[in-house]
């Protein structure tokens, strides 16, 4: 064969890791030149936590449910909660810079790359959770100082797996999102048809027991959405122990979504079609 | 052995719903050539862009880059290309370097196999100067000169710029036509330049015309020139669509 046919670059792991080295590192970059978007990740579970749950303190008694052992603070209660709404958010956030990168075109740059196109959506993929992985414990550093922490210095890092599992969950459901909204601007139904109801709609606010008191129906549904699971795998993780049905329910969603989202994203599926140019 | 064409384009079809995009469209681009993509605008110019980096996959033909099937093989076909994109691509918040070294990373180059290249490349562009600076700071023609350098690094054979001059003033317009000319003289490199104006066009291009998804002429501008019985492409052009193009856009 002639010169022009050898490979060039050969994509084995060693390339692949490089590629999605790259693509965790451009991200990184990216959120720390946003500063605004940092501060406003931060901001947003913080007044939850100082001004809602030291509203509700009073109001909302919690009782002894595992994994706590003893009476615990609401915003000890919600704090897992509140560390699941940052990936939530970030999750959607990612989805919403997509539809921005194929609208502007740096979504093109990504998918000409020669590694294999669910490896690049994985990556991106990969990249958003270690985004909100830093807002996460950003916001754990500031609960400190408000008393809120596990009871171990270890379980910072035992939550870290839930974190990353939670993050994957949300990061996917938000790509597969972002192959279906079709503008920008429909970033306020993603909030209103997802991000709320998902929110409000789950265990991060209130424990079930109290939701199946006054409405049987909400509790199923609470028991249904995936993000609930996502809040109890990091409630559980946040004490060092496993909660196997979320584990499951999350892993499970994990797969899923991804799977639509790399099915949604394929070249002969011609999503990207739409606006081609 | 033959050496492949460092593009060919196999009787690719696309449509979405009834309004079909692209008809039976072939063509190729010789290795070390430079070929202009010439159409007005909603010709198909665009949709063609995004079968060739396989965006997404033509209803039926074959496209393929030193003969690797973009759509089976797509891995050693993309390696093989650079491509340069009409919307402006590069991070604004990302310095030049940082911006080629995503690019990089995302050919699976190391940095050791990256710098080197880089440096020669923003030299080549005469940019030497504005590694350091964010691709906010630097003007239309600047960025299209990074992107060309950027759509260089990982050493592809083959070239796609889709409507490169969109938007630059003349001198930008002419420094980016002269980089991409010596690409293909002096290095090999197969050029496919998508362009609206005419006057990008010099005698022995090899020109493909695509109207309204159809390709209506492949030869070289010359010829294409004499076979119209034209005085020049414009002219040529406007007697092979039939439908007179806005003058500004054909005799620019």
């Amino acid at each position: 064969m002639s010169a022009a046919d050898v490979d060039p670059r050969p994509f084995g792991p060693r390339q692949l890791l490089i590629c999605l080295n790259g693509v965790v590192w451009r991200e990184s970059l990216r959120f720390l030149h946003q500063r605004e978007r940092f501060v406003s990740a931060l901001v947003r579970p913080l007044v939850w936590l100082f001004i809602f749950a030291a509203g509700f303190r009073q109001t909302l008694g919690v009782s002894i449910i595992p994994p706590y052992d003893t009476y615990v603070l609401y915003e000890v209660y919600i704090t897992p909660g509140l560390m699941a709404m940052i990936q939530l958010f970030n999750g959607m956030q990612s989805s919403l810079s997509m539809v921005y990168d194929r609208e502007m075109g740096s979504m093109r740059m990504l998918l000409v790359s020669p590694a294999p196109r669910w490896f690049l959506l994985t990556a991106k993929l990969v990249a958003g959770v270690a985004v909100s992985i830093l807002q996460v414990y950003a916001y754990l550093a500031i609960a400190y100082f408000w008393e809120i922490e596990p009871p171990s210095w270890w379980n910072y890092l035992t939550v870290l797996p839930a974190l990353a599992l939670a993050g994957l969950m949300l990061g996917a459901l938000g790509m597969l999102l972002s192959s279906l909204i079709k503008q920008l601007e429909n970033f306020a139904g993603v909030m209103n048809f997802v991000i709320f109801p998902m929110f409000f709609a789950s265990s991060a606010l209130y424990p079930l027991w109290k939701v199946r008191e006054g409405s049987p129906w909400l509790a199923l549904a609470c028991e249904l959405n995936p993000f609930t699971h996502a809040v109890e795998l990091i409630r559980f993780a946040f004490y060092g122990q496993i909660e196997p049905t979320s584990l499951a329910v999350v892993a499970g969603c994990t797969v899923v979504f991804l799977a639509g989202a790399i099915w949604a994203y394929d070249p002969a599926r011609g999503i990207l079609m739409r606006r081609g140019g | 052995m033959n050496q492949p064409p460092a593009l060919s384009v196999e009787r690719v079809t696309h449509a979405y719903g009834a309004r079909v995009a692209l008809d039976d469209v072939s063509f190729s681009v010789a290795p070390g050539s430079f070929t202009v993509l010439l159409g007005l605008n909603g010709a198909g110019k665009s949709k063609l862009f995004s079968v060739i980096t396989h965006l997404y996959a033509p209803k039926t033909g074959v496209v393929r880059i030193f003969g690797h099937d973009v759509a089976r093989n797509s891995g050693a076909a993309l390696s093989r290309l650079g491509v340069v994109f009409q919307s402006r691509t590069l991070d604004p918040d990302l310095s030049v370097e940082q911006n080629l070294a995503y690019h990089g990373a995302l050919h699976g180059m190391t940095g050791a196999e990256r710098r080197p290249r880089q440096k020669a490349l923003l030299e080549r562009v005469g940019l030497a100067d504005r590694a350091r600076d964010k691709a906010r700071h630097l003007s239309g023609g600047q960025s299209r000169r990074i992107e060309i350098a950027r759509a260089l690094l990982h050493a592809p054979k083959l070239i796609l710029l889709d409507e490169p001059t969109a938007g630059l003033d003349i001198k930008a317009r002419a420094d980016i036509l002269s980089i991409v000319r010596d690409l293909a003289r002096d290095d090999g490199v197969g050029v496919l330049w998508t362009t609206h104006l005419v006057d990008e066009i010099r005698g022995q291009d090899h020109v493909v015309m695509l109207h309204k998804g159809r390709r209506i002429a492949d030869a070289s501008c010359d010829q294409l020139v004499a076979e119209a019985g034209a005085g020049a492409i414009g002219e040529a052009f406007t007697k092979l669509t039939g439908a007179r193009a806005s003058a500004e856009e054909i005799e620019a």
